[in-house]
Order: structure tokens, then C-alpha cells, then sequence
């Protein structure tokens, strides 16, 4: 991380691309809630709406650059860098898979009918 | 970072990490990222917990667009997440200042560290009064709505399908019930207040109004909610309708199951509580600052650590963001 007077610059310059980048990707998403557009809503990819697959690829990308440009990642060493990134990445679809797997479960023994929950 | 010259004022101190560094960062600053990570897979806990109980009531979740329609001094105006979104700005821009801040420390400028501190601390307390203010909007809640024996929630609609306040249709009747005070009681039982209206206030209302109609929780294949129609609705409430709700708790909830409301709170509670404890520790450092601390000791990797925390603080509203209101 060779901060010195020369690249004061573009550390500044980098902090307000990455701003920027955030901010359209949030104003995309607010835009997409609202309008919520049809064949995104009706198309389906992998038991979910093809919009909610848009609107979580676009919150990992905005949490990439907090990371890698806000959190300095892109300078840390490559070993601290994994040691973090894959860390979380691993156990959290591990988490994922796993819990999201039950509840559609639990949602199948629900409504066919083998436990009643609206009477 | 050169790996050499990273003065933290513990050198000689059991905690102050001695002099190897590992992975070319400081004791201090590696702690904070494993913190960090820690923290983070609790988050993703409760953020997975939530899918789980989610998916386990999949066509009959609240719709967020209609649950936070609030906007502050736009009264009855319908504003799906505008607000949220300004919250979700005023956190980044926050997180802006914070690192325009830790890139002055590099360079020691004083004076432009402690003003991008003084902004972000700013942010951080305008985030946590939204919060506050989006909390409160929840709990007293909007419409109102009628519970079943089988805890689902039913709310009322007319005729275009837009969602009518209860006690705007409720008729007065002569109750039986009156408020239990503490000279009408044993010293122990007390109520603080009595509804304004009960259900067969409610349901008395209903009749009375031809246009009114029943909607359910149950979500149609496009992802609206199902309304029964006027036999159906008056059916429903003959046979299933137990009380009324009033605004979201732990255990009653008008916008729809009651987990909605807990996982709401929960979630958005132990991130804002996040949000204040890094404004805090924000404030100190920032004072430090002031008082020159760090540029006697020649390095501002403290703004650094803290940067770290308030970024991630951030990240997490990211996710928090997404999974609440838009997915």
C-alpha cells in the first residue's frame, strides 16, 4: 500500500469511481423494485424470480467494492485476502444450502396438507 | 502499508503483537479483519435464519413495497422504499468520508482527517434517528388488521383493492368490556389502554359497507395477494376471525406472520445497534485525533481500524438492504 505523495491523486479519484458505481447500482435497484418489470418477475431460474437473481448479483458487486477499494482488500496480501474472502464465501453458502434447503422443506410438509396451519 | 513502520503505541506490551507481522499487517489491524469475519457469519446467521423462515411461509410473505411506505413530512403519500434508499445513500456516503478520511491519514493531514470524522460521525447519527424513526412507523402500524384462529393475518380492501384502515369502517357498539384499572383490580392487574375498537366492531363495519373485501396473505402465481370475494370474505370472517391487530410486536404483527416482525426487528435492531456502537468508538477516535495523539505517534492506522469497522458496518447494510426490501 505505497501511499505517497505522487498517487494521492487517484487514491482520491478511485474513492469517488467507486462511490459513483454504488450509487447507480443502488438507484438500479430502488428503479427495479418499484417497477418491478414483468418478464423479470415471470421468468424463473432455479425456484426464484429471475429479479431477485438481478437484485443479489448486484448487492455482491457493491459489497465487492466496499471491500476491495473502502477496506483496502486490494492491498492486503494475497494470503490475508483468502484467508477472509474464502473463509466467509465457503461457510456462508454452506449456511445457505443448507438452511434454505429445510425451509423448502418444511414449506412442502406444510402444504400438503400433513400438518394443518391455517384452521 | 510498509511492513516496517507501523507504530501503535503498544510496542512492548503483551498485546501489542510484538514485532512480526504476519501477512504484512499489524496485530491490530489483522484482529480487526478477523473480527470482522466473525462478525459477519453471525450476520449471515440471522440473514440465513430469516431465508429459512422465508422460504417456509414462501406464498404468504409480506410484500415490502406495501409495508414501508413511509416518507417523513409526505403523510398519505404512498412511497415504496424512497426513504430506505436515502438511508442506504446517507450509510455509503458516510462510508465515503471514512475512507477519504483514513487516505488523509495517510498523508497526515490533521485537520482534513478530523473533518471527514466529524461527517462520517454525522451520517452514522442521521442513519440510526432513520432507524428509529422507521421502528416506530412499523410498530404503530397503518391499517390495522384482523388475526384467525390459525394466527394468519386478514386485511381489508375496497373495491379497487386498496387496503382501508379498520377503524375508518368500524362501527360503535355498547361494549360489556371496560378498561381494567388498579381500583377495579387486584393491585397486580392493570391494562395500559384498551383498543379503540373490537372485532365485532369490525366485523359489524364490514357488513355494513357492501364494497369491502377480505384479503388474505396467500400470494397469487404474479406475486399479489389473494382477495376472496364478498361471500367469501363475509364466510371468512364468520368462521375464522379471532381479534384485531393494531401495528407490529413480537407476537402480533398486522403485515403478516409474526416472524416477519421479529426477524425485522432483530436483524435491523442488531445492525443499528452495530451503527451506534461504531459511531462511539467512531467519536473516540476522532477525539484522539483532536488531542494529536496519533500524529505524536507518527501513524493514523487507528482511523484505519475504525475505518475498517465502519465500512463493514456498511456491508452489511448491503445485505440487510437487499434481503428486507427488495428481494
Amino acid at each position: 500500500m505505497a501511499h505517497d505523495a505522487t498517487n494521492h491523486g487517484s487514491a482520491t479519484k478511485r474513492i469517488w469511481t467507486v462511490f459513483a458505481i454504488l450509487s447507480v447500482v443502488t438507484i438500479v435497484e430502488v428503479i427495479l423494485g418499484i417497477i418491478r418489470p414483468a418478464f423479470l418477475v415471470e421468468t424463473h431460474l432455479l425456484r426464484m424470480h429471475l429479479l431477485n437473481w438481478v437484485f443479489i448479483i448486484l448487492t455482491i458487486y457493491k459489497a465487492y467494492y466496499i471491500t476491495w477499494a473502502f477496506m483496502h482488500m486490494e492491498h492486503e496480501t494475497k494470503g490475508l485476502r483468502r484467508s477472509i474472502v474464502w473463509t466467509a464465501i465457503f461457510l456462508i453458502c454452506y449456511l445457505i444450502f443448507i438452511l434454505l434447503t429445510e425451509g423448502d422443506y418444511i414449506f412442502d410438509v406444510y402444504d400438503e396438507g400433513y400438518i394443518s396451519w391455517d384452521f | 502499508m510498509d511492513a516496517t513502520a507501523v507504530k501503535t503505541g503498544t510496542e512492548g506490551k503483551i498485546w501489542g503483537g510484538g514485532e512480526a507481522q504476519p501477512l504484512k499487517a499489524s496485530y491490530g489491524k489483522m484482529m480487526m479483519w478477523f473480527f470482522i469475519l466473525s462478525d459477519a457469519l453471525t450476520f449471515s446467521g440471522f440473514l440465513a435464519a430469516y431465508g429459512f423462515s422465508r422460504f417456509k411461509f414462501v406464498n404468504q410473505w409480506p410484500i415490502a413495497d406495501e409495508v414501508f411506505t413511509h416518507f417523513p413530512f409526505l403523510h398519505g403519500v404512498d412511497a415504496p422504499m424512497y426513504y430506505v434508499a436515502l438511508m442506504t445513500f446517507i450509510l455509503i456516503f458516510s462510508s465515503v468520508t471514512m475512507v477519504l478520511a483514513v487516505d488523509a491519514g495517510h498523508h497526515m493531514k490533521k485537520n482534513k482527517v478530523i473533518w471527514y470524522m466529524f461527517f462520517t460521525i454525522l451520517g452514522g447519527f442521521i442513519f440510526v434517528g432513520s432507524q428509529a424513526w422507521e421502528w416506530a412507523n412499523f410498530i404503530s402500524g397503518e391499517y390495522g388488521a384482523i388475526e384467525t384462529k390459525g394466527g394468519k393475518i386478514l386485511q381489508v380492501v375496497n373495491a379497487e383493492g386498496e387496503q382501508v384502515a379498520l377503524e375508518s369502517f368500524a362501527v360503535e357498539l355498547p361494549s360489556a368490556r371496560t378498561q381494567l384499572t388498579k381500583s377495579e383490580a387486584l393491585w397486580y392487574e392493570s391494562e395500559s389502554s384498551m383498543p379503540d375498537f373490537d372485532l365485532a366492531e369490525v366485523v359489524e363495519g364490514f357488513k355494513a359497507n357492501p364494497d369491502l373485501l377480505i384479503r388474505t396473505q396467500l400470494l397469487t402465481e404474479a406475486g399479489e395477494k389473494t382477495i376472496l370475494s364478498r361471500e367469501e370474505s363475509l364466510a371468512k370472517l364468520e368462521n375464522d376471525a379471532m381479534g384485531v391487530v393494531q401495528g407490529a410486536n413480537l407476537i402480533h404483527n398486522e403485515y403478516g406472520p409474526p416472524l416477519f416482525a421479529d426477524f425485522f426487528f432483530f436483524i435491523t435492531g442488531f445492525h443499528g445497534f452495530h451503527v451506534f456502537s461504531g459511531v462511539i468508538i467512531n467519536i473516540i477516535i476522532f477525539i484522539n485525533v483532536i488531542l494529536g495523539t496519533y500524529e505524536r505517534r507518527g501513524s493514523y492506522e487507528m482511523v484505519e481500524k475504525v475505518g475498517l469497522y465502519w465500512h463493514f458496518v456498511d456491508l452489511v447494510w448491503v445485505f440487510v438492504f437487499t434481503f428486507f426490501y427488495l428481494v
